[in-house]
């Protein structure tokens, strides 16, 4: 049987992320597991609630966050209508799911790799953490907006060593940015590896200092999908040579050097 | 129940075919069904030289459906020869090219270059996308051209039967209709998608970088629905109904109509199983609601007098 078929499957669980603020805009979604044969972090799902009938049409690319034998475990960030009415799922409701979808990040266990996330880019580092064999070569840096609390930040500094900073008076997306740069800097003198997901400005701030110290990085991009499998041409994004190319099968995630944010 | 049909030259196992622009190149798709259940794929329109496609963003959902500016984004029709064709099951499954070009001579030499391809079944001839700026539009909507197109399409075509698609964006597509059956035509498929737009008052810029773009889906299947049914009644060759079919019964409401084969768009994106079960419940649906065959449903609606 393929690895990518599509099926049905129930919702297990919808759980608010984060009481302290804004309760209703980040959320854990479990879903029963689709029997997939495996998967990578950096790849990602497409997820259709069966209940939207033929309003919405699309359904929406999510990372995956981990996966083991019974469970897949997504995090949503409520941004629309689409999102609205996934966080507004019931257990026991049922979805399509198509996936494991599109490539994945570099592991190469033995190099210090660090990790750069903007806000809800952290989600595709849950499962990357958790399947890295080396976690103490990892390094993961947080720039959030919300509360600390709304994000798996903590669950994940007990692996890995974590750096995060707020994004909350007008000084201090400068400060993030020179932070990021430090560690880029830092990470290009040892020879490491960068990984990043997050908004686009985000990752052409990684693109950009990357590029200025020589080092390799990783961005994986969120565009809009329509059918997640390569065939609409509505997900596109430039490669290095200028060609349009599908994000969500030759990416999500591309090598920063050869992809136009 | 038999599900065969064979109209214009062609011959399919079902009356299921895949919309181009919305199934790629079929293989997309091989990890979700077998590709040979369908009746047919028509893959995405192709042109003699590679095209890089509209800027981003280019998709936005819509109530019920979705605008789409792509510009026909495609590889080349060489490049489809050499590496697409050869891994579809073409022996199997009818393979329907679909030709974009911008003047008769271009649409003259894809069918030139099309016509000695065993694995071809048919040519779709797109006089109508609606997103490119420098051509599609002026064909879709003057009869003229569409008639000169078909002729020149035909000429080259040799033995390949040849399908035009017509575009909902006129005032008459029974003139159009004519124009391609006078051109030589041996069916026609239709709608294309319908000129569309739409606009995001935060950022106060459309949210499709092409500004104009083709809405397509269930919102569009009444537009489709008449399209058909005028154009069933205005010529004789076979018609096969394209447009928001997102169930079997949208399916053989098009039959009803008259049409002897349907084609999937943008249902195929609510799941990527989608067309292959189409097939199963089409040949269910006609069993329970006491059809006697396919033919005999095929144009069988009741008008008042
Ligand atoms: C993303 C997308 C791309 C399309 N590309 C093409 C194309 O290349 N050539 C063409 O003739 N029609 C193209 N179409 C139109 C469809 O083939 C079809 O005529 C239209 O979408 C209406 O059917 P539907 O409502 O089932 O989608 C495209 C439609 C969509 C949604
Ligand atoms: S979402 Fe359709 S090609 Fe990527």
């Amino acid at each position: 049987m393929s690895l990518r078929n599509c099926r049905n499957v129930k919702v297990l669980e919808v759980s608010p992320v984060g009481q302290l603020k804004r309760p209703d805009e980040f959320f854990e979604i479990k879903l029963e597991y689709p029997d997939w044969d495996g998967w990578k972090p950096g790849q990602f799902v497409m997820i259709r609630p069966a209940g939207w009938e033929l309003d919405l049409l699309w359904a929406r690319p999510f990372s995956i966050c981990s996966a083991d034998g019974d469970t897949l475990t997504l995090f949503v960030q409520k941004v629309g209508r689409g999102t609205g009415r996934i966080v507004a799922l019931k257990p026991g409701d049922t979805v399509s799911i198509w996936g494991p979808l599109g490539n994945s990040f570099a592991m190469e266990p033995e190099i210090p790799t660090l990790l750069l996330a903007g806000g809800i880019g952290i989600a595709p580092f849950c499962g990357y953490v958790e399947q890295h064999p080396h976690p103490e070569n990892l390094r993961l840096f947080l720039a959030h907006r919300l509360s600390l609390d709304c994000y798996p930040f903590a669950a994940l500094s007990e692996r890995v060593e974590g750096v995060c900073m707020r994004d909350d008076q007008p000084e201090d997306l400068q400060k993030i940015i020179a932070v990021m740069k430090e560690q880029i800097v830092e990470y290009a003198a040892k020879d490491g590896l960068i990984l990043s997901c997050g908004p686009t400005p985000f990752m052409k701030t990684v693109q950009r200092f990357a590029a200025e110290c020589g080092v390799r990085a990783q961005v994986s991009l969120e565009n809009r999908m329509a059918c997640g499998v390569g065939a609409c041409l509505g997900c596109v994004t430039k490669d290095g040579s200028g060609h349009h190319v599908q994000v969500c099968t030759r990416g999500p995630v591309f090598w920063a050097d050869k992809v136009e944010l | 129940m038999n599900m065969n049909v064979s109209f214009g030259g062609l011959s399919l196992k079902n009356p299921v075919m895949t919309a181009s622009g919305t199934f790629g190149f079929g293989l997309e798709f091989a990890p979700y069904g077998d590709l040979t259940k369908l009746g047919g794929i028509v893959v995405k329109g192709m042109s003699l030289k590679p095209r890089e496609g509209n800027p981003m963003p280019r998709i936005a959902e819509t109530p019920c459906g979705m605008l789409n500016a792509i510009g026909i984004q495609n590889p080349g029709v060489e490049n489809f020869i050499r590496q697409a064709l050869p891994v579809l099951p073409w022996k199997e499954v009818a393979v329907v090219a679909n030709l974009y070009a911008c003047d008769a001579e271009e649409f003259g030499e894809l069918a030139d270059i099309l016509a000695g391809e065993e694995g071809i079944a048919a040519l779709e001839v797109n006089v109508s996308c609606p997103n490119v700026k420098e051509g599609g539009i002026a064909f879709g909507q003057d009869p003229k051209q569409i008639c000169k197109v078909t002729e020149a399409v035909k000429k080259k075509a040799g033995n390949k039967p040849v399908m035009v698609k017509l575009s909902p964006n006129v005032t008459d597509i029974t003139i159009c209709a004519r124009a391609a059956a006078e051109g030589g035509a041996d069916s026609l498929s239709l709608i294309n998608t319908l000129s569309g737009m739409a606009v995001d008052i935060h950022n106060r810029k459309p949210r499709i970088a092409n500004v104009i773009a083709g809405l397509s889906g269930p919102a569009i299947k009444p537009v489709a629905l008449r399209c058909v049914h005028q154009v069933v009644q205005a010529v004789d060759i076979p018609v096969v109904g394209i447009g928001g079919i997102a169930s079997a019964e949208d399916a053989l409401e098009f039959i009803l109509v008259g049409a002897h084969a349907v084609q999937v768009g943008t249902a195929n994106f609510l799941r990527p199983d989608f067309s292959f079960d189409l097939v199963d419940e089409l040949e269910k649906l006609l069993e329970e609601i006491g059809a006697g065959s396919l033919e005999e449903f095929r144009g069988s609606l009741e008008l008042p007098l």
